[in-house]
């Protein structure tokens, strides 16, 4: 029987399932700005991929300014680990404050007259927004795609000896330096934001103010504020996944952010929208799912399987994973 | 007077005054030079039809680029005709690519308008099957520089039974095209993987659109022939963001090769390069879709140097002499930059299509029309060479010709040129 099933998965399985909490980790950061927008102001911010889209021009445009990559997109050789490190660093900082200042721009110009119109005026917002944003995109970098420099490597194995038999299948792993950096930035940046809507006076305000916004001003919070940090918060986390992309997949573009934006969306439908760890929870159940799909059912697969799971559990549980009752949804 | 009919009369007051404004126009126009001639200054207009929003436009610039040139070469102007051309796009922004409803409006605006005497596009082969029936009933020249399925034009192994017939219905050829099929740059591409790459054993991608699944199927079939053996022929999602777990899966299989069908736009260039990140070295074969610089850029060309090949149908502008090298030549000093395949290929159709009106000397489709097929020895072009090519009985060029180039140094190097 162990026998069966171990042939079965073959010994790239557990290659499969690192690639796929990889790239989980990568949609749920995306997702968790989806979810806290919406968990605020009810709105579904389709503009949310491509906000990510061109903070990963911006990172790209950094790269080229600080003299890490050529126009071309590749690294300049003979760069030493720390400025490696400094470019990675400043690409993540500078990517994140663009991604927030935009974002909050956005709103300030867009949705926050809004505010108080029918939900389908600022959804159908979103979507001219996303439109303007993706052909910005396509103003500044063009329509092919870009390489991304590849400041991390992908090539060494940092596992060589991690392999292990099971019944006579000899299961092997190969963790690269990309695979370290996903983690290494996606997990803290998730527990940080966790600690801060949880324990912090701004973050027991966005709590107050996604339970009901009408009563949160009754009690003194200043909503709009509020309001501008969730945006601010949300776009920083997309420019934070716009560099953890680049620097893993290593090919941006201007559709990026539509393909990707998609994903994530139905990460965070999946877990319960507006539910932090939800979207979390989302964005790795679909890393997986695609990988696996693409491993044992074969690439064009990957998206039927990915929806399908997705109509099952709306199905059984309309409000996603983890997601809480309401009573009114677009 | 009920509604309707107000609004009826409404139109045909507002319709008769714009005619006899349009018809004082004329007349004020010949006036003014002096010949009261009607007709002595006549337009005839070539449009192209091409994705011009998206991922494509890139390759489509090069193609306008080299129409604009062939117009030039005849001072815009052709006997006593003008040539005005207008660059229509079939793409729209929303697809981002090429879209079938666009197309098919592009056709019959085309037909609509008089003075449209050639239409020039398109330049993927699954819109080609939606404009090519509206062209061919009306009798209009279709003529094309960069569709390559072969079901378009003639009957072979491979294609649809219906094909070509059902684009044909007004039951004559009305379609040409100036480069040559599938059918040979395929199986051409398997005899080279069998010759000078020595594979034994070939993973068979596809982007499964017409003409990547298409060439990836006559790949295939040749393999199949000469004794390579194919692990496995699968359909790629090109909305994925990377191909890494694929790439894990095809390293299990260990083939000698992976042919890519596709093009940069189905993501060429991100399977070149998780293909390195996942440790697969063996050497990756992809067709014409990706024989542009924007692959190699979009690859990064460290990860395809000495390792990836793409062929061409025709030849490399770098091998081309006498009148495409002066071509190329003048080119580069026009866009500052060096013609991508692409270019020569637009240059040649709007060649023949100007060649044909110079021949005929008469505002005619169906004389344009058959003036244009019956082209033959064609050497005013940039790729005829001094023999020159011609069009056979299916609309296709005799010019057979496939060329294998490797990246090296970010540069597709020319490696076997195959005359067939």
């Amino acid at each position: 029987m162990l026998d069966s099933v171990v042939t079965a998965l073959g010994p790239e399985f557990p290659q499969y399932l690192l690639a796929g909490l990889a790239t989980g980790m990568l949609y749920a950061l995306i997702a968790l700005g989806y979810t806290m927008v919406y968990g605020i102001i009810e709105l579904i911010n389709f503009a949310h991929g491509d906000l990510f889209m061109l903070g990963s021009f911006f990172a790209l445009q950094l790269a080229i300014w600080v003299g890490a990559a050529n126009e071309k997109g590749e690294v300049i050789p003979g760069l030493g680990t720390g400025e490696l490190a400094g470019a990675v660093l400043l690409m993540l900082f500078g990517a994140a404050l663009f991604c927030a200042v935009l974002n909050v721009a956005i709103d300030r110009s867009v949705y926050k007259s809004l505010r108080s119109a029918p939900k389908l005026a600022p959804l159908v917002s979103a979507i001219g927004v996303s439109f303007i944003l993706m052909n910005l995109g396509v103003f500044w970098m063009g329509t092919y795609d870009k390489n991304f420099p590849e400041l991390v490597s992908a090539k060494d194995n940092l596992t060589p000896g991690l392999q292990f038999t099971v019944e006579s299948v000899t299961f092997a792993v190969k963790v690269t330096y990309q695979h370290v950096l996903v983690f290494a930035i996606t997990l803290p940046v998730m527990v940080a934001l966790t600690v801060f809507v949880r324990y912090t006076s701004m973050g027991k305000a966005m709590r107050a103010t996604a339970q009901n916004p009408t009563a949160a001003r009754l009690m003194g919070i200043n909503v709009d504020r509020v309001i501008a940090v969730t945006f601010a918060i949300g776009g920083a986390l997309a420019g934070v996944a716009a560099v953890v992309y680049g620097l893993t997949v290593n090919t941006v573009g201007y559709q990026i952010g539509f393909q990707s934006g998609l994903f994530a969306f139905t990460a965070a439908v999946l877990g319960g929208i507006g539910n932090i760890p939800g979207a979390v929870l989302g964005g790795i159940l679909i890393g997986l799912l695609e990988k696996l799909g693409t491993g044992y059912l074969g690439d064009s697969w990957r998206q039927p399987l990915v929806f399908a799971v997705l109509i099952v559990v709306l199905v059984f549980r309309p409000n996603g994973l983890l997601g809480a009752r309401t009573r009114e949804k677009v | 007077m009920n509604r309707r009919g107000f609004l009826a009369a409404g139109a045909g007051v507002v319709a008769v005054g714009a005619g006899a404004l349009l018809t004082s126009g004329c007349k004020d126009k010949g006036d003014d030079k002096g010949s009261g001639k009607p007709g002595a200054e006549e337009t005839i207009r070539i449009v192209s039809s091409l994705p011009r929003t998206g991922s494509a436009r890139g390759q489509t610039n090069t193609i306008v680029n080299g129409i604009q040139m062939a117009i030039e070469d005849y001072g815009g102007k052709v006997g006593n005709f003008k040539i005005e051309y207008s660059d229509w796009d079939d793409a729209t922004a929303a697809a981002g690519a090429w879209d079938g409803p666009t197309e098919k409006a592009n056709a019959q605006k085309a037909i609509a308008d008089s003075d449209v005497m050639a239409y020039i596009g398109p330049y993927n082969s699954n819109a080609a099957k939606i404009s090519m029936p509206e062209l061919n009933g009306a009798g209009l020249l279709q003529i094309s520089p960069a569709v390559t399925w072969p079901g378009l034009t003639k009957k072979i192994k491979g294609v649809a039974p219906d094909e070509p017939e059902k684009y044909r219905p007004g039951k004559k050829v009305t379609f040409c095209r100036v480069c040559t099929t599938d059918d040979l740059q395929g199986p051409l591409a398997a005899d080279f993987a069998k010759e000078e790459l020595k594979a034994k054993t070939v993973y068979i991608l596809d982007d499964k659109e017409l003409y990547g699944e298409g060439l990836a199927k006559l790949f295939k079939q040749r393999c199949d022939e000469i004794g390579i053996k194919v692990l496995a022929q699968e359909g790629i999602d090109t909305a994925a963001i990377d191909f890494g777990a694929l790439m894990t899966k095809i390293k299990g299989q260990n083939p000698d090769l992976v042919y890519f069908g596709g093009t940069t736009q189905s993501k060429g260039g991100q399977i070149a390069k998780d293909m390195v990140k996942a440790g697969l070295t063996c050497p990756m074969l992809a067709p014409d879709g990706c024989y542009e610089q924007a692959f190699i850029d979009s690859a990064g060309a460290d990860n395809l140097n000495n390792r990836v090949y793409v062929t061409i149908v025709g030849l490399d502008p770098s091998q081309l002499t006498g009148k495409g090298a002066e071509f190329v030549k003048k080119y580069k000093a026009k866009y500052n930059t060096d013609p991508e395949a692409f270019a020569l290929y637009g240059y040649e159709c709007a060649k023949v299509v100007l060649e044909a009106i110079k021949k005929v000397g008469k505002k005619d489709r169906a004389a344009i029309m058959e003036a244009a097929l019956a082209t033959k020895d064609f050497t005013a072009g940039a790729v005829g060479g001094e023999k020159g090519w011609s069009f056979d009985a299916n609309g296709d060029t005799t010019l057979r010709q496939v060329t294998v180039s490797r990246v090296e140094g970010g540069k597709f190097v020319p490696k076997k040129t195959v005359t067939k």
